[in-house]
C-alpha cells in the first residue's frame, strides 16, 4: 500500500517504523529537513521536506497514486488541511489527528462531511484506555477485540496468589473457567503456554474471554478485585480532561492535582465533579495530605515522563493498589517493564495499534483475509483476526486433528455473533471469524497457519 | 564495524561478478576462441569465494553509514582485481598490474587504456567485449544492481546507494531502495537497447555495436577500433553524440518525464548543462573555423560536438585527435573534463550541480563583503540546499584537490611533460579516458610506469566513487570494532 505520512514527530515516526515494518510504500513530509532526514537514513522510506498541506508538496510525495494519507502533525488544522488537499488531489483514503477537545466532539461531522476515513485522538484514545483499566482494576490492559464481544485482558500474577505453580491444564481442572491463556510474558521472554506450561509468581498472562466469564475467572481465583472508588490524577492536560468527561458519569470520583492555577479553574469549570487541587504532586506532605495512601488508583498524566515515573513509585511505596503511568518515550520499555509499574499507557502507540489496524484491515480487502491484528506483546506475539472463506483447509477438521506450526493457537471463534472458546473437538466452518494467536509467524491467510 | 555483513555483501558481489562473466563466456563459445576457458576458471574462482562468504549468515545485519561506505570501497576494488583476472590468464595482457588497470578503468568508465590501438585490433572477441561490459556495469554501479535484486539489509540500504550514486545529495524515486535500483536500470537498460539498435540501423555489425552501446552507456570510452570512432559514418557519430548526452542526464529526469512531470524533468541543472554543451559546441566549432584547420563548417560542428560531448560525458570516445587542436579548444575540453556530467547520470567529473553550488556559494560570499551582515540561502530550482549539502560539496572540493595536487606529485616522478602529467591526473580522477600531450586520443598509460599506474588506479577508483568511500578505507577509526 502506498501511504503517505505528514508529521515525523513521535506518532508519525512510530506509524513509520510499523507501517514500514509491514512492507508498505512509505512517503513522509515534515518541514524540517533533519526530522525528514532522520527518518530516511533509518528506515527504507522516501522524504520529502515542505508544507504537508500544500498541494505541491503533496504532489511531490506522489498523492496521485497514493491510498492513504495519514496527518500527524501539531497542528489540528493543518492536518485537517492536509486530508482536505489529498482528498481533492489524489483518490486516497484520509487519516487525521485531531487532539483539540473542541474538535473532538465534532468527530462524526468530520468523519462524515470532511470524507476522513479515521479521526484519531492519541489523548482521548489513551484516556479511553486508562478510564477501562480504572473500571477493571484487576487488567494491566484491556483490549476490545472481535467488534467488542470478547477482551484481551492483561494481567500479572502475585506471588503468593491461587494460580502460581499451577499448570495450565491443573488451572482448568481446579477452576473450570471459560477462558483461553494465550500468552504469558516472563521477563524478556514470551511463550504461548500449552497444558503443561507452569505459571510462576510475576507473570503477566495475557487471556481471552468475554467481559463476564473474565469477571467469573478472577473472582474465582480470588484475584485482587477490588473495585475502584476513587483515583488521584496528576497532572491537568489534554488526558486529564478527556479521563474527567468519560468519567463523568461512573461511579469513580477523580481528584486532580494541578501546579497551573488556571489550569485549575479551567477543569473545576468544566467538570464540577472532579476535586481539583492546586498544588505541586512532587510535593509529597501534599499527595499525603490528599489521601494518597487510602486512595483506590494512582494515575500519573504529568509532563514528563520521568516525574511520572518517579510519582507512581511514591504512589506505589504508599500502598496505592492501582497505578496508571502515562509515558510519551517508548525508548526505555525495557527499564520501565522491569519497573513493575502496573498499567503502563503510551498515547503514540495506542494511537499507532489503532491505525495499524486499519492499514491491515484495508489491506485485506487487497488481498489476505485478515481482518484485524492486534499486539500482544511487543514485536513478539500477535493477535489476528480472520474471516474463514469457502475452501480454505482448515475447514471441518476438529481442531485436534489439524497440523498446526509451532506457536500457533486458535484462541475464539465466533459464529452468528456468539463466541465460542474453542477446545479440541470443536471445528471450524466458513463465515466463522477465528482468532489466532501467534508468536514471530507472518500471516497473510488463515491456512498460513497450518504445516505444510 | 560490522564485518560480517562486508564479507557477506562481497560475497554475492562475486556471485554477481560469476554472473556478468556468463557475457564473455556466451561471446567465447559463439566465435569459439579459447579464452573461453580463462573466463571458465574465473567464474568458478567467483563462484567458489563467493560462496563461501556467504556460508555464515551475519547475526547482525545492520548497515550504517561507515559500513555503507566501506562496503562500496572494498567491492569496487574486489570487483576490479577478479575482473581483471581473464586478461591476464589468456595472456593478452602479460603483466597483472596492466590488466587491473584496464580492469579499473572499465568498471569505473574511465576508459584510459594501456593498449595501443593495435592490441586492441588483434585482441579476442570475447574479451574485447569483457572491456567494453564493465563500462556497462560500472556505470550505473554494481551495488545498486544487486540492491535491485537482493535485499541487503533492512532499511538501510539507503547508506550503500548514497556512497555508490554520483552527485551532492543522492534521493530515492519510490519509497522503496529496491524499487527505485529497478526503475534505474530499467531505464539504463532501455537507452542501451536504444542505442544498440540505432547503430544497428546506420550498418554497425551486432558486436562492434554492442560494445559501442556499452561504452557509451556506461560513459566508459573503450573503442575496439585503433581509431576510436573515427572509422564509422556521419550517421554513427550522430547517433554517438546524443547518446553520450542522454548518459550524461541525470537519470531522474528520464523518470520524471515518463510520468509526464516536464517542468520538474528540465531542473536546473540540466539547463545549465546544457547551457556549458552548447556554448562549448560553439566556441570551438568558429575557433577551427578561424584557425583554418581544414574543416568544412559541417565538419567542425561535428567533431567539436563529438569532442565536447565526449569528454563533458566523460566518456574519452574520438573522432579526431583533439591533441592536435588550436590551445583555446584545448583549454576548452580541459575545462569540461573538470565540470563533468549531471548528477544521478552514468558519467563522472565533479558534477554540474556541485559547480552551481560552489558558484552561488562563491558569489553570496562576495556579496557578503558588501553587506557584511547580509543573510542568504543558496538555492537551486527555488528550493534551498541545505547547509549539510553545501558543507559537503565543499568538502568535496578540498578533498578532490588533495587527492590530485598529491597524484600530480607523485607521478611527475616519471619525468612526463607538464601537459601530459596535468590531463592525466584530471582524465583518471574525472572518469574521462583520454587527456593531452601523450595521453591524447592517439596514445596511451602504457608510458607510465607501474607505480604511477597505481596511483591512476586510486584515482580512478576516488573519482568514480566520489573521493570519499575511498578516503573512509585510511582513516583508522573506519577498522576499530
Amino acid at each position: 500500500m502506498k501511504i503517505i505520512i505528514v508529521g515525523c514527530g513521535r506518532v508519525g515516526q512510530t506509524l513509520t517504523e510499523k507501517l514500514n515494518a509491514d512492507g508498505n510504500d512509505i512517503t513522509v513530509i515534515d518541514v524540517s529537513s533533519e526530522k525528514v532526514n532522520t527518518l530516511t537514513s533509518r528506515f527504507d522510506v522516501l522524504g520529502v521536506v515542505g508544507n504537508g498541506a500544500t498541494h505541491a508538496v503533496q504532489r511531490e510525495a506522489g498523492i496521485d497514486s497514493a491510498d492513504l494519507l495519514i496527518a500527524v502533525t501539531n497542528s489540528d488544522e493543518l492536518n485537517l488541511l492536509c486530508c482536505l488537499v489529498a482528498k481533492k488531489e489524489g483518490n486516497c483514503q484520509t487519516i487525521a489527528r485531531v487532539k483539540n477537545p473542541e474538535y473532538s466532539q465534532e468527530t462524526a461531522y468530520l468523519q462524515n462531511e470532511l470524507g476522513l476515513a479515521m479521526v484519531i485522538n492519541p489523548e482521548y484514545a489513551a484516556a479511553e484506555e486508562i478510564a477501562r483499566v480504572l473500571r477493571f482494576p484487576s487488567a494491566i490492559k484491556i483490549e476490545p477485540f472481535g467488534k467488542g464481544k470478547v477482551e484481551l485482558v492483561k494481567f500479572r500474577l502475585s506471588p503468593d496468589g491461587l494460580l502460581a505453580g499451577l499448570s495450565v491444564k491443573e488451572m482448568m481442572m481446579k477452576f473450570r473457567p471459560d477462558i483461553l491463556v494465550c500468552s504469558v510474558e516472563r521477563g524478556e521472554e514470551a511463550y504461548i503456554p500449552n497444558g503443561d506450561f507452569v505459571f510462576q509468581g510475576k507473570d503477566v498472562v495475557s487471556i481471552i474471554a468475554t467481559p463476564k466469564n473474565a469477571n467469573d475467572f478472577f473472582i474465582k481465583i480470588k484475584y485482587k478485585g477490588h473495585s475502584i472508588k476513587d483515583a488521584i490524577v496528576v497532572g491537568g492536560g489534554v488526558i486529564t480532561h478527556y479521563l474527567c468527561e468519560i468519567l463523568e458519569r461512573s461511579n469513580i470520583s477523580l481528584k486532580v492535582i494541578e501546579k497551573d492555577f488556571k489550569t485549575c479553574e479551567e477543569i473545576s469549570a468544566k467538570w464540577g465533579k472532579t476535586i481539583v487541587i492546586n498544588g505541586n504532586a512532587s510535593d509529597q506532605e501534599l499527595l499525603l495530605e490528599e489521601g494518597l495512601s487510602t486512595t483506590d488508583a494512582f494515575v500519573a498524566l504529568a509532563h514528563h515522563d520521568e516525574e511520572n515515573v518517579l510519582l507512581s513509585l511514591f504512589a506505589k511505596e504508599a500502598g496505592v493498589k492501582k497505578l496508571v503511568t502515562k509515558i510519551n518515550r517508548t525508548d526505555y520499555d525495557r527499564v520501565i517493564n522491569r519497573l513493575d509499574l502496573d498499567t503502563v499507557v503510551c498515547p503514540k502507540n495506542v494511537v499507532s495499534g489503532e491505525i495499524l489496524r486499519y492499514v491491515r484491515a484495508t489491506k485485506n480487502s487487497q488481498g489476505s483475509n485478515m481482518e484485524t491484528l492486534y499486539t500482544i506483546i511487543e514485536n513478539k506475539v500477535e493477535a489476528a483476526e480472520f474471516i474463514v472463506k469457502d475452501g480454505s483447509p482448515i475447514i471441518g477438521t476438529p481442531l485436534s486433528q489439524l497440523k498446526f506450526k509451532k506457536n500457533v493457537l486458535v484462541a475464539s471463534i465466533v459464529r452468528n455473533g456468539k463466541v465460542m472458546i474453542p477446545r479440541g473437538q470443536d471445528f471450524i466452518q466458513a463465515g466463522d471469524a477465528v482468532i489466532v494467536i501467534t508468536k514471530g509467524l507472518p500471516l497473510e491467510n488463515i491456512a498460513d497457519v497450518l504445516e505444510r | 564495524m560490522n564485518f560480517s555483513i562486508v564479507k557477506r555483501t562481497l560475497g554475492w558481489l562475486l556471485l554477481f561478478e560469476g554472473i556478468f562473466f556468463l557475457v564473455p563466456l556466451l561471446t567465447a563459445v559463439i566465435y569459439w576462441e579459447e579464452e573461453f576457458f580463462s573466463f571458465l576458471i574465473t567464474i568458478l574462482l567467483c563462484g567458489g569465494l563467493g560462496g563461501l562468504c556467504l556460508i555464515k549468515k551475519p547475526k547482525n545485519s545492520n548497515i550504517y553509514a561507515k559500513e555503507g561506505f566501506v562496503i562500496v570501497a572494498l567491492s569496487w576494488i574486489v570487483l576490479s582485481l577478479f575482473g581483471a583476472l581473464p586478461f591476464f590468464f589468456s595472456g593478452a595482457i602479460s603483466s597483472y598490474t596492466n590488466a587491473l588497470f584496464e580492469t579499473v578503468s572499465g568498471f569505473t568508465t574511465t576508459g584510459a587504456s594501456i593498449l595501443s590501438g593495435n592490441q586492441i585490433e588483434s585482441m579476442a572477441k570475447s574479451l574485447l567485449i569483457w572491456r567494453s561490459f564493465t563500462h556497462w556495469v560500472g556505470g550505473m554501479g554494481v551495488l545498486v544492481l544487486i540492491m535491485a535484486f537482493l535485499p541487503l539489509s533492512g532499511g538501510r540500504n539507503m547508506h550503500i546507494m548514497k556512497a555508490e550514486s554520483p552527485g551532492p545529495s543522492v534521493g530515492k524515486l519510490v519509497p522503496k531502495v529496491r524499487q527505485t535500483a529497478l526503475i534505474l536500470y530499467t531505464i539504463y537498460f532501455g537507452l542501451t537497447v536504444a542505442e544498440f539498435i540505432l547503430l544497428l540501423c546506420g550498418g554497425m555489425s551486432a558486436f562492434d555495436a554492442l560494445n559501442t552501446a556499452f561504452a557509451t552507456a556506461g560513459t566508459g570510452g573503450f573503442g575496439i577500433k585503433g581509431d576510436s570512432i573515427a572509422s564509422y559514418n556521419n550517421y554513427l557519430q550522430i547517433v554517438i553524440t546524443v547518446f553520450m548526452l542522454l548518459f550524461s542526464l541525470n537519470f531522474n529526469s528520464y523518470y520524471l518525464i515518463g510520468k509526464g512531470r516536464l517542468k520538474e524533468a528540465f531542473n536546473a541543472e540540466i539547463r545549465v548543462f546544457l547551457v556549458i554543451v552548447v556554448s562549448a559546441i560553439s566556441l570551438i566549432t568558429l575557433n577551427l573555423c578561424l584557425a583554418d584547420y581544414g574543416y568544412s563548417v559541417g565538419g567542425a560542428i561535428k567533431h567539436a560536438s563529438f569532442a565536447v560531448s565526449s569528454i563533458i560525458s566523460t566518456t574519452g570516445f574520438a573522432t579526431e585527435d583533439f591533441a592536435l587542436w588550436p590551445a583555446f579548444s584545448q583549454t576548452i575540453l580541459v575545462a569540461l573534463i573538470f565540470i563533468g556530467a549531471c548528477a544521478g547520470s552514468t558519467g563522472g567529473g565533479m558534477k554540474v550541480s556541485r559547480h552551481m553550488i560552489l558558484v552561488k556559494g562563491g558569489m553570496h560570499e562576495v556579496g557578503r563583503l558588501i553587506h557584511p551582515k547580509q543573510v542568504k540561502k543558496i538555492t537551486i530550482d527555488k528550493r534551498v540546499v541545505e547547509h549539510e549539502v553545501v558543507r559537503s560539496v565543499n568538502a568535496y572540493l578540498v578533498a578532490f584537490v588533495v587527492v590530485f595536487v598529491l597524484s600530480f606529485l607523485l607521478i611527475s616522478i616519471d619525468g612526463k611533460d607538464f601537459t601530459t602529467s596535468f590531463t592525466s591526473v584530471a582524465t583518471t580522477l574525472n572518469n574521462v579516458g583520454p587527456g593531452l600531450g601523450g595521453v591524447g586520443p592517439s596514445g596511451n598509460f602504457a608510458i607510465y610506469s607501474d607505480f604511477s599506474k597505481f596511483v591512476f588506479m586510486f584515482d580512478m577508483l576516488a573519482g568514480r566513487l566520489e573521493i570519499f568511500p575511498m578516503l573512509v578505507l585510511f582513516a583508522p577509526s573506519t577498522w576499530r570494532r
